[in-house]
């Protein structure tokens, strides 16, 4: 059958099970033999704080006049054992990630917005930079299976210890830091040569099981003091006894990461396949801390595609003490931006994404090193495209409106305190999040799993 | 401050880990002091950053001299986990045996056994020295990064796994070597290198002449599907 111009007329079909970028995945695989390699979390649609809304006061609840009555945030972590707890004015902290993966402007630029808004923001693997350390009131030093870059000084220096037992990008799966991504600078750091890919171990290397992790966590309190809060950090998947078992092996923090964190190199497969999502894994950590009598004495940290002051409050009013932020905080400091600022103009560099065979707001590609803004990059004219001061400043007022969406929704549910909120000021949208977040279906009383 | 001069003993099951260590941050540069019934307790001595000579009568658990910058210590006994992990300088002798991880991320220092070293003994050195003059279990010297590891006697299963710029000496038998290690000629540097490593260990039993060089073939340094590499 042809048309009246003699043409046949196109039927395009597409298939469910293979649709344009699977095929794409498909070829992808047979030309290079290998699998993808990638920046951000999961990109896939799964179950979220979105599935969730607040029912807030009307006449059964009292709401707080929104733009008068003081709406506390102050939180505070590691008030266990650490005789020096972190006091943040907001529940919000910056996450890990490293310099190496991360710009050394783009560190400085996160600790000083940390610093702006009285929170904390953490090192990452490969150690703390001075950058860093000076531009951060509040600094978290990971304790990773690499250690690279980790030494007693630094430690002392630190404001908190966080234990990384995996991260939501890929619980179980170590990590890596490809060779172009090394810098002389990062490969000192780390004790390696310069261009050589840097694998991050999956496991410990002077440690395996709980048992062990209790005695690793009393040396890191011995050696600086019992000053310093604790957190131990996983990736989501056996919840319920992760949470349980670091709380059994003393640590004051909780730090869970959903499936939706992001990475700065992984394996697509990884990031899309392993993992629970960040909605059911806040209420698993929740209850476990309940289960065991820690509510209120262990305190919990929740990441994984947090963008809103929305997600916070949701993840708060499910249980989380506070929440950490890493790809917002990078889509703030001017990732996946069309434009960059140089300080007098904002520069078009959208040809660079089309090199990298991307474009402004699809782009993941951390792991080349070569990010069109100046956020995940090593080399000195692209880093020179993040001002410190000027990502900062994007960075102060993002974390400022996020509080500011935090505390509206808090007031409108009665609260006067952020910490207030609780599973009660919120509906599920769909049956999938009511079962994972165990609040009721929107418009009835139905929690799938806890009632007919 | 003043430097003491008369031995100092602490008795460890009577004043618990956190006091001895505690003091033991307090003591000025130039002290000794001897740890004495330690039953091996764990995380003795660990974050020290001052120039003491310590002594433990004893054995020790895990991490003994973990994460330390300078002391120097002597184990009459034998220790646990991750002796010396992450040192920076100082030296750690322990006259008996070592657990798993021994000088694990070691950055600087030496770390002697005069027994043998359970598995991942130097797992991730980074530059440190660990000297054992028995055997090393498997795995030892697992992505290690720099820094030398000498082993008086056997290794077990694959020795020197992923290994970077660490080099290994090994005295005795090999049972296997990890992915990407490999054996390389002694150079006369070689030789020196050992007989020095020797010398500071207090070891006579190695011939310097006779190890087993191990270093890195440097074939996993880049991630590159199409050659066929074997992890």
């Amino acid at each position: 059958m042809t048309t009246s111009e003699g043409h046949t007329p196109l039927t395009l079909r597409p298939s469910a099970t293979f649709p344009p970028e699977t095929i794409a995945h498909v070829q992808t695989m047979s030309r290079t033999g290998r699998y993808e390699i990638r920046g951000w979390g999961a990109k896939r649609r799964v179950p979220s704080f979105d599935d969730l809304t607040f029912v807030t006061a009307s006449l059964s609840r009292y709401p707080l006049e929104g733009y008068r009555e003081r709406c506390e945030t102050k939180t505070v972590l590691g008030s266990r054992f650490a005789s020096k707890p972190l006091e943040l004015d907001i529940p919000i902290t910056i996450a890990g990630m490293s310099f190496g993966s991360l710009s050394a402007n783009a560190k400085e630029a996160l600790g000083r917005a940390a610093t702006n808004v009285g929170t904390s923001t953490t090192t990452g693997d490969g150690g703390m930079t001075d950058e860093e350390r000076q531009a951060s009131r509040l600094l978290v030093y990971q304790c990773l299976p690499s250690r690279y870059g980790f030494n007693p000084e630094h430690l002392k220096m630190a404001d908190a210890i966080e234990i990384v037992v995996g991260q939501g990008a890929k619980p179980g799966g170590g990590g890596m830091l490809l060779g172009q991504k090394v810098s002389p600078r990062v490969a000192g750091m780390r004790t390696l040569p310069a261009g050589v890919d840097q694998r991050s171990a999956s496991r410990h290397p002077d440690w395996t099981g709980p048992d062990d992790l209790t005695i690793k966590i009393a040396e890191l309190r011995e050696a600086t003091g019992w000053e310093k809060p604790i957190y131990v950090k996983f990736g989501a998947t056996r919840v319920t006894n992760d949470v349980k078992l670091a709380i059994a092996a003393g640590a004051d923090v909780v730090v869970v990461d959903g499936m939706q964190g992001g990475t700065g190199a992984t394996q697509d497969v990884f990031i899309e396949h392993t993992g629970i999502p960040t909605l059911p894994a806040v209420r698993l950590a929740a209850e476990a801390i309940r289960d065991v009598g820690k509510t209120g004495e262990v305190q919990l940290i929740v990441s994984g595609g947090i963008r809103s002051g929305a997600d916070i409050a949701k993840a708060l009013a499910l249980g989380a003490d506070a929440v950490s932020i890493g790809v917002a905080a990078l889509i703030a400091l001017g990732c996946n931006s069309a434009f960059y600022d140089d300080g007098d103009e904002l520069i078009d560099v959208t040809a660079d994404y089309h090199a990298l065979g991307t474009a402004p707001g699809f782009c993941h590609e951390c792991q080349t090193g070569a990010c069109p803004v100046g956020v995940t990059t090593q080399t000195p004219e692209l880093s020179a495209r993040l001002d410190p001061e000027i990502g900062a400043r994007r960075m102060t007022n993002y974390l400022k409106a996020l509080t500011m969406e935090l505390a509206t929704l808090a007031r409108a549910c009665g609260k006067n305190d952020v910490h207030h909120l609780e599973p009660e000021d919120l509906a599920a949208l769909t049956i999938e999040a009511a079962a994972m977040a165990k609040v009721p279906l929107a418009g009835t009383t139905w929690i799938p799993g806890q009632s007919f | 401050m003043t430097v003491q001069t008369e031995p100092l003993t602490l008795d460890v099951r009577a004043l618990g880990v956190t006091e001895v260590n505690k003091r033991l941050r307090l003591l000025p540069d130039g002290s000794a002091v001897t740890l004495a019934e330690t039953w091996g307790a764990h995380n003795l001595g660990v974050g020290l950053t001052n120039r003491i000579s310590i002594t433990i009568q004893g054995n020790a658990g895990y991490y003994l001299a973990g994460l330390c910058d300078g002391p120097d210590f002597d184990v009459v006994g034998s220790v646990g986990w991750g002796v010396a992990e992450n040192l920076m300088s100082g030296t750690v002798q322990i006259h008996g045996n070592a657990s798993e991880s021994a000088a694990a991320t070691a950055h600087g220092g030496l770390v002697a056994v005069h027994g043998d070293a359970s598995s991942r003994a130097g797992i991730s050195l980074k530059g440190g020295t660990l000297a054992v003059a028995g055997n090393v279990g498997h795995m030892s010297a697992f992505m290690a990064q720099a820094g030398t590891i000498l082993v008086g006697g056997d290794a077990g299963d694959s020795l020197g796994d992923s290994l970077y710029e660490a080099v290994i000496y090994v005295g005795g038998r090999i049972k296997s070597l990890g992915a990407d290690a490999r054996t390389e000629d002694l150079t006369d540097a070689d030789v020196a290198k050992v007989r020095e490593l020797c010398a500071a260990a207090g070891f006579d039993h190695i011939d310097p002449e006779s190890v087993t060089k191990v270093a890195s073939a440097r074939q996993l340094y880049n991630f590159d599907a199409l050659k066929n590499q074997r992890y």
